[in-house]
């Protein structure tokens, strides 16, 4: 009986599609990064000193140990609070800010410049609650702040912000950029203080 | 015609080649390189970061340290209670070594970083603020003002 060969399987081309595999999960994979909300501590002051502010310039934000939002003494929903603190920034109640596009409520902060997002917090509050506020309360900031720069230079404030921190923008572009966030900075300065959690 | 004739006979089952197996090898190894992010701490502790939208990158790894907040995992529960902890490199820790800790890690990374150094404070999304507040404190007796909340991207509301 004659011998049934098996055919000879070609593996020329196996390198090939291990490399093609090789390239596709190559460009395709993200190494994970953290990311996270940057915020600054502030500094302990052996004498704090308290200039008057008139307290239609703070926007007072609490959270009780059930996680709920007492903002300006009215209970909210988190889903509306980025909207309230952005319409608390825009006011321009003393009508010194042009670029602001709010209601001028004289019973609402003056300027950006001069309005405060204060944050209070319970020490039972869950860090969940505490985040989707700070959350929000950035956002706000962003919000204005990408308008601004919308208007002015047509890019997004992040954008800019963007471009800035990229290792490969060039260095002449880097100095055009950083007046431009100075500026819009100081339109929308972020005055967010926090207080010290209320112990029971 | 001769060269189209079927050889028959004198022939054995003819072997797989096993001429691309490094190949394959070498993709596996490859992939798993690019794909494995290394963990340099066991956690010790429960830690489901919040969800947050307003994020920036943490780039630079050499430039953060790491602070861990939340419940003890199952396993250690016994051991140390179900409480709140702080976790610093890979054992639980009280809020008055994070001084030290702090310090350590400074003088452990290059001395031009120092005013950038980061710390990256990943809590659990159900641990109180009260020992979250604590440790803040404690960074800020020490003058460390950056800090990075770490938190996963998405939606807040949800």
């Amino acid at each position: 009986m004659a011998k049934r060969s098996a055919p000879q399987v070609n593996a020329g081309s196996m390198a090939d599609i291990a490399f093609l595999l090789l390239i596709f999960f190559l460009v395709t994979t993200t190494i994970e990064t953290d990311s996270g909300i940057n915020r600054k501590l502030p500094p302990i002051e052996d004498k704090p000193d308290t200039p008057e502010i008139k307290m239609k310039n703070i926007f007072t934000v609490m959270v009780n140990k059930n996680d709920q939002l007492l903002v300006e003494d009215q209970l909210m929903e988190l889903s509306e609070l980025r909207e309230a603190a952005i319409a608390f920034l825009d006011n321009g109640g003393d009508g010194s800010c042009v670029h602001c596009k709010g209601v001028k409520d004289i019973a609402s902060s003056d300027n950006p410049d001069k309005a405060i997002i204060s944050l209070q917090n319970d020490s039972e509050t869950s860090y969940k609650a505490y985040i989707s506020v700070q959350n929000e309360l950035v956002a706000a900031y962003y919000f204005l702040r990408d308008r601004e720069s919308m208007t002015k230079y047509g890019k997004t404030y992040r954008e800019l912000e963007m471009m800035f921190d990229d290792p490969k923008t060039p260095e002449a572009m880097r100095t055009k950029i950083e007046p431009l966030i100075k500026e819009i900075q100081s339109m929308f300065p972020q005055k967010l203080s926090e207080a010290e959690p209320k112990r029971n | 015609m001769s060269r189209f004739k079927k050889k028959k006979g004198n022939e054995d089952v003819p072997e797989i080649s096993t001429a691309s197996l490094p190949d394959i090898v070498f993709m596996l190894l490859f992939f798993f390189m690019v794909a494995t992010v290394m963990r340099d701490n066991d956690l010790l502790l429960n830690n489901v970061l919040p969800k947050a939208d307003q994020i920036t990158k943490l780039e630079k790894k050499d430039r953060v340290m790491f602070i861990f907040m939340g419940k003890p995992s199952e396993r250690y529960q016994a051991k140390f209670g179900k409480g709140d902890k702080i976790q610093l490199n890979d054992r639980f820790s009280e809020v008055s070594e994070i001084k030290n800790f702090v310090l350590a890690e400074r003088a452990s990374r290059d001395p031009a970083l120092e005013k950038v150094l980061t710390a990256s404070l990943k809590v659990d999304r159900d641990t109180k603020m009260g020992i979250v507040g604590d440790v803040k404190q404690e960074l800020r007796k020490i003058e460390q003002y950056k800090v990075n909340y770490t938190t996963q991207k998405g939606s807040v509301l949800d």
